[in-house]
């Protein structure tokens, strides 16, 4: 119960902040409109009008996922340079429930992207918002957030030993994007890329979004692979926070900045 | 002597000590690393979408990784005087103000045709981009000049970073409009008119128009005319963002504002 209201409290408090943050209205709102307005371009000048809606959806979840990298990238580098993470880490909570709520948060406020450039491909490229299937897309949407923001919390925790975490931000944004099929099919990428793709939250996520949105595939099974990856990356995460946690202690490097 | 001095020196001081992605461990997933993949997601997205032929997307997004430099870079080296709290002092000194601005630009622009060439390698080695032999010198003086005008628009996003609250999200956002803006993906023709007028203004657009030719095999004399264009463009930029710079600091002194972050 306790560690219930403290997720909730926590999320609600990063959702707050996170939504008053320059960088991340940039991230989650502006960003994505812009790399949705370079998508429908290319498509539209291209071969592949008839693909919009397909375009719209990948670009949104583009946006989710800009927005759970750089939070989780910076969950534990902000708190280093605000001098809080000593703080949270000898607080009585588990560290593990006090990042997941910030991971969470970010995938959440994602969701300003998906808005943005549904309403955005509407409004200016006439773009259809035809639902095939509106509640297994409403699942499907809470679904991928879970599941990019519990991605989110893995990489958060290997980030604590990183003094550049950041960096790796910056460097994970496009090869998700490409690995996980939300703008090209993984089956135009080299055969190496799909193992790789299918241990990826995204990849099931834009799957489900999609597949709910236009009636092809199975949305539920994808629904069902995005909740079941989140489930792992919760266990491996509850596992390297407290593995790299001591580490850091260990080594006294937690306030490295 | 001591202009040269404070433009080559204090340039590189400057870049040392505020480009604060100067070490190998965000140097090369930032400033090799991210390009990397842009240009292959663009290529990737460009072949799905059944627009260009790879060597459009490599041509146009190797130009425009130049701007990394150009933009973050220039909005670091002058953007972040107030954060770092020298700006006071440094423009306490007698130093020549536009030696002092321009030598800050050097740096960047010297890492912005390190980075624009190794997204060519990339094109070369990963893609299916494979430029005449003969091409390579026209490729060099436009990406040359392209780096040259981006360093500039950058040190304007520099300059308002002396006024402006958080000048890296002006980096980013200017960084992004330029990928929609400049025909770096999408042909400038297919663009509407008035963004097509737009992108005509900024920097990037001519020189990556001139690459692109240039690569395909045109003489460097049949793109001279872009190529001017781009410096033109560059150098109006630059001096802008040199009386923009001048502006600040008067304004700064009178206001008491230096230092207000």
């Amino acid at each position: 119960m306790k560690t219930g209201r403290l997720v909730w409290a926590g999320w609600k408090f990063h959702v707050k902040s996170l939504t008053l943050s320059g960088f991340f209205l940039l991230t989650s709102a502006i960003q994505p409109v812009i790399f949705a307005s370079i998508a429908f371009f290319m498509f539209k000048a291209g071969a592949r009008e008839g693909t919009l809606l397909y375009v719209s959806l990948g670009a949104g979840l583009m946006g989710i996922w800009s927005a759970t990298l750089f939070a989780s990238g910076g969950a534990i580098q902000w708190q280093r340079w605000q001098g809080t993470l000593e703080l949270s880490i000898a607080s009585p909570a588990p560290f593990l429930f006090v990042l997941l709520p910030m991971t969470l948060a970010s995938a959440t406020i994602g969701l300003y992207s998906l808005t943005g450039t549904l309403l955005w491909g509407r409004l200016l490229f006439g773009v259809p918002f035809e639902v095939a299937h509106p509640l297994l897309f409403l699942a499907a949407v809470p679904a991928t957030v879970i599941g990019l923001g519990l991605l989110g919390l893995v990489m958060a925790s290997t980030f604590i030993l990183w003094r550049n975490a950041n960096a790796l931000s910056n460097l994970l944004e496009y090869p998700i994007w490409l690995v996980t099929g939300l703008l090209v099919p993984i089956s135009l990428l080299p055969g190496w890329v799909a193992p790789l793709s299918w241990v990826l939250a995204p990849t099931w996520g834009v799957r489900a979004i999609r597949d709910a949105a236009l009636g092809t595939g199975e949305p539920l099974a994808a629904i069902a692979m995005c909740l079941a990856l989140g489930g792992a990356y919760l266990a491996i995460g509850s596992v390297t926070v407290r593995y790299f946690e001591n580490l850091a202690r260990d080594r006294a490097t937690l306030s490295l900045t | 002597m001591n202009n040269i001095r404070v433009f080559f020196i204090g340039g590189f001081m400057a870049y040392r000590a505020l480009f604060a992605w100067i070490h190998w461990s965000i140097y090369v997933p930032t400033m090799l690393g991210s390009p990397l993949f842009q240009i292959l997601f663009f290529a990737y997205v460009g072949r799905f979408a059944g627009l260009q032929d790879d060597a459009f997307f490599v041509v146009g997004n190797a130009v425009q990784v130049a701007c990394m430099a150009g933009i973050y870079g220039m909005a670091q080296t002058i953007g972040a005087e107030r954060w770092t709290q020298t700006l006071s002092p440094l423009l306490a000194t007698p130093a020549n103000r536009f030696a002092l601005f321009m030598g800050r630009a050097l740096p960047n622009f010297a890492n912005g045709l390190i980075v624009s060439t190794f997204g060519f390698l990339i094109g070369w080695v990963f893609l299916d981009f494979d430029p005449p032999l003969s091409s390579l010198p026209g490729l060099a003086a436009c990406v040359l000049v392209s780096a040259a005008s981006c360093t500039a628009f950058g040190m304007l996003i520099g300059s308002i970073g002396l006024r402006a609250r958080d000048v890296m999200f002006l980096a980013n956002l200017a960084y992004f409009l330029l990928l929609l803006f400049c025909g770096v993906n999408v042909p400038l023709d297919q663009l509407p008119e008035w963004m097509e007028a737009i992108g005509r203004s900024l920097p990037l657009t001519h020189g990556i128009e001139a690459a692109r030719e240039v690569a395909g095999g045109a003489p460097l004399s049949a793109v001279d005319h872009l190529l001017w264009t781009e410096a033109a463009i560059g150098a109006v930029y630059a001096f802008g963002a040199y009386g923009l710079f001048r502006y600040f600091e008067s304004a700064g002194r009178r206001r008491a504002s230096l230092e207000t972050i």
